[in-house]
């Protein structure tokens, strides 16, 4: 295969990546944020203390995160035609993967936000602030390096999600790769596109440990930037270990091809 | 313009049955308006509590707190978040943190306009208020710095600033110098000191060292296991005999074995402090006075003082020369005492009670 034969399918697959996880990296933020601050707030002692509103919560998360994304995909296939009058495509595609992405992302929000040192809190509440004043001007800006390093571990978890996506026709580059490579033996486009997506994932995170890094300087903290990621993935791992087998075949297709040419 | 009464905080740890604390045990404590009022104690004596308790940031388990007039645990209401009411009450009571509890993502002067933004002013009007205030505790030209380029010391100027943006008439201070070092402490203790003349603030600080309530406090009170064992004005508990709170302010020691010689402790205030007492009572007496220890200092902005001197001849004999010292103003007090049960009364005035720190100097 050419290049200039590569060029169209990569670029179309490489909109189609964008287009998907961005939608969902918005949804899962919008989603996830506040649940993971209530999380926090619900607990006991939190501000807003209720264990029944925290029990449930947490094990919805617990669940909704437990699941494997290529079940998720076919457990919301309901909801995912309701929500968009079809289970086929980039939109189809986006339910699922923003539905499995809030809990993750709440997660990483509960565990950032709890950091905040309720000594700030307290400051807060002694001047007359509601719990809402506390949120949005002590647990989120204080919190918003870890909250952006969150973000862009969601946002690689989405792009490895999103290769799965491929399975309901929704392009993009993962699909790409399992489509040509491993289906039709393409291995130069296949290669071509681990590259694409090994640029675009470090592009990623080097942007959001700069952001998180810069935020964290700004407020003058000693020290490196909260590492969120190193910590998340690998306690993620055994989660996604079950999907990688199902939807990114790079890994064995590679063993496999490597002594071929 | 603070007043507790019958203030109880109990703590229950793991669940209704747990294991309970009592934190607070019926405490009354008076803060006249316009004063410095110092709350000392051990750790764990409960002194967080109960400035916590007067801004309800602690619900009390029984007992009221009023602040300015306006009884503010009948405003808590019944759950555990603070209603509007509540919040408005807590917005005049200024607070300060031994831990500073400034934004870190704020600049000092965000971390100041804090509290105007939750009562909803104008951002010119924060502005301008914020650099008054960074002006008046002198870091006016730190504003757009962080929280963690500024010093310890510095960080306190812009808590105290950010607690006194809201215009309280009350500020609630908990250890503010217990993280800075002595010369620190003695600048943010004349902050203080000045605010509270300047402002007519009345400041309650809450403190585990002495030196704190030396060099500020007008009245102070000593707590132990949840209870205030001693309060008053400084001058009164300097005067009042056998206090602890006195006897920690101005610790003399030294001597005191001979019963054929006796041994007092004086307390001297004010105008007394000024005038050669010592020296005239031996004169008029005739008598070899030994100092066995002395300590001077300005509390509350007057002078006072603490001396320990020891006289020939027993208690018994010494009534007259001890008659003069109580004529000229001091405070006299034996040191040494033949036991609790047996106070051999001098006609001149009341027997002093035991001082428990003294009470290793018993006569044989
Ligand atoms: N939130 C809490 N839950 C349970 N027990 C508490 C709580 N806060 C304080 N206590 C207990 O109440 C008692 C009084 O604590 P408090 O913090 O008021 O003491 P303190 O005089 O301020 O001590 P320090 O000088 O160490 O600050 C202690 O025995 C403490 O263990
Ligand atoms: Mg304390």
């Amino acid at each position: 295969m050419t290049w200039s034969e590569m060029q169209p399918l990569l670029e179309q697959a490489s909109w189609d990546t964008l287009y998907m996880v961005g939608w969902s990296t918005l949804i899962a933020v919008v989603g996830g944020l506040p649940l993971g601050i209530l999380l926090v707030l619900t607990d006991r002692g939190g501000l807003l203390g209720n264990q029944a509103v925290n029990k449930v919560t947490g094990q919805v998360v617990n669940i909704a995160r437990s699941m494997p994304f290529i079940i998720l995909m076919v457990a919301l296939m309901d909801f995912t035609r309701w929500v968009t009058g079809t289970t086929i495509g980039r939109e189809a595609a986006i339910v699922p993967l923003a539905i499995g992405a809030i809990p993750f992302f709440a997660r990483l929000v509960e565990t950032a936000v709890r950091e905040v040192d309720g000594g700030l809190v307290e400051a807060v509440q002694s001047m007359g602030g509601n719990t809402w004043t506390i949120v949005r001007k002590v647990l989120v800006p204080e919190s918003l390096p870890s909250l952006i390093a969150g973000t862009t571990t969601t946002i690689v978890a989405l792009i490895g999600y999103s290769a799965m996506a491929g399975t309901v026709g929704a392009g993009g580059l993962g699909d790409l790769a399992v489509r040509y490579g491993y289906q039709r033996f393409e291995s130069d486009l296949m290669w071509v596109t681990v590259a694409v997506l090994a640029v675009v994932i470090s592009v990623i995170q080097f942007a959001g440990d700069f952001a998180a890094r810069g935020l964290h300087r700004r407020s003058g903290h000693a020290g490196p930037a909260p590492r969120l990621r190193f910590l998340r993935d690998r306690d993620a791992a055994p989660e996604r270990s079950p999907e990688q087998s199902a939807g990114q075949p790079p890994e064995p297709v590679k063993s496999s091809e490597l002594p071929a040419p | 313009m603070i007043t507790t009464s019958g203030l109880t905080k109990i703590y229950r740890s793991g669940g209704p049955r747990g294991r309970a604390i009592t934190a607070l045990d019926d405490v009354d404590l008076h803060v006249a308006e316009g004063e410095v009022y110092g709350v000392i104690g051990q750790s764990g004596a409960g002194k967080s509590s109960l400035i916590r308790c007067v801004n309800l940031l602690e619900r009390p388990t029984s007992g009221t707190v009023t602040v300015a007039g306006q009884d503010l645990t009948a405003l808590a209401g019944r759950g555990p978040r603070a209603g509007r009411e509540l919040r408005a009450a807590r917005s005049r009571i200024g607070m300060v943190f031994q831990h500073f509890n400034l934004l870190s993502s704020r600049t000092v002067q965000d971390n100041v306009e804090l509290p105007l933004e939750i009562l909803g002013l104008s951002g010119r009007e924060r502005a301008r208020k914020a650099a008054e205030l960074l002006d008046l505790v002198g870091l006016g030209e730190r504003a757009r710095a962080y929280p963690a380029q500024l010093s310890g010391g510095q960080k306190q100027r812009v808590g105290i600033a950010r607690a006194l943006a809201a215009e309280p008439k009350v500020l609630l201070s908990d250890e503010a110098t217990s993280a800075l070092d002595p010369e620190t402490t003695r600048s943010i203790l004349g902050l203080l000191r000045d605010l509270n003349r300047q402002l007519g603030l009345t400041v309650l600080l809450i403190t585990h060292e002495m030196d704190v309530v030396k060099s500020i406090c007008d009245s102070a009170a000593l707590m132990r296991e949840g209870r205030i064992v001693e309060s008053g004005t400084v001058t009164d508990l300097l005067a009042t005999p056998g206090s602890e709170l006195a006897a920690a302010l101005f610790p003399v020691s030294g001597g005191g074995e001979d019963p054929e010689r006796t041994v007092v402790d004086l307390t001297f205030q004010g105008d007394a402090a000024g005038r050669p007492v010592i020296s005239r009572l031996a004169r008029t007496y005739d008598i070899d006075v030994s100092i066995l220890g002395a300590a001077v200092d300005t509390v509350a902005g007057r002078q006072v003082g603490r001396m320990r001197i020891e006289l020939p001849g027993r208690y018994e004999d010494n009534v007259v020369p001890i008659g003069f010292l109580r004529e000229q103003g001091l405070h006299v007090e034996r040191a040494e005492h033949p036991g609790p049960d047996a106070p051999a009364a001098p006609p001149a005035g009341p027997a002093a009670p035991p001082v428990a720190a003294l009470a290793k100097e018993e006569t044989k």
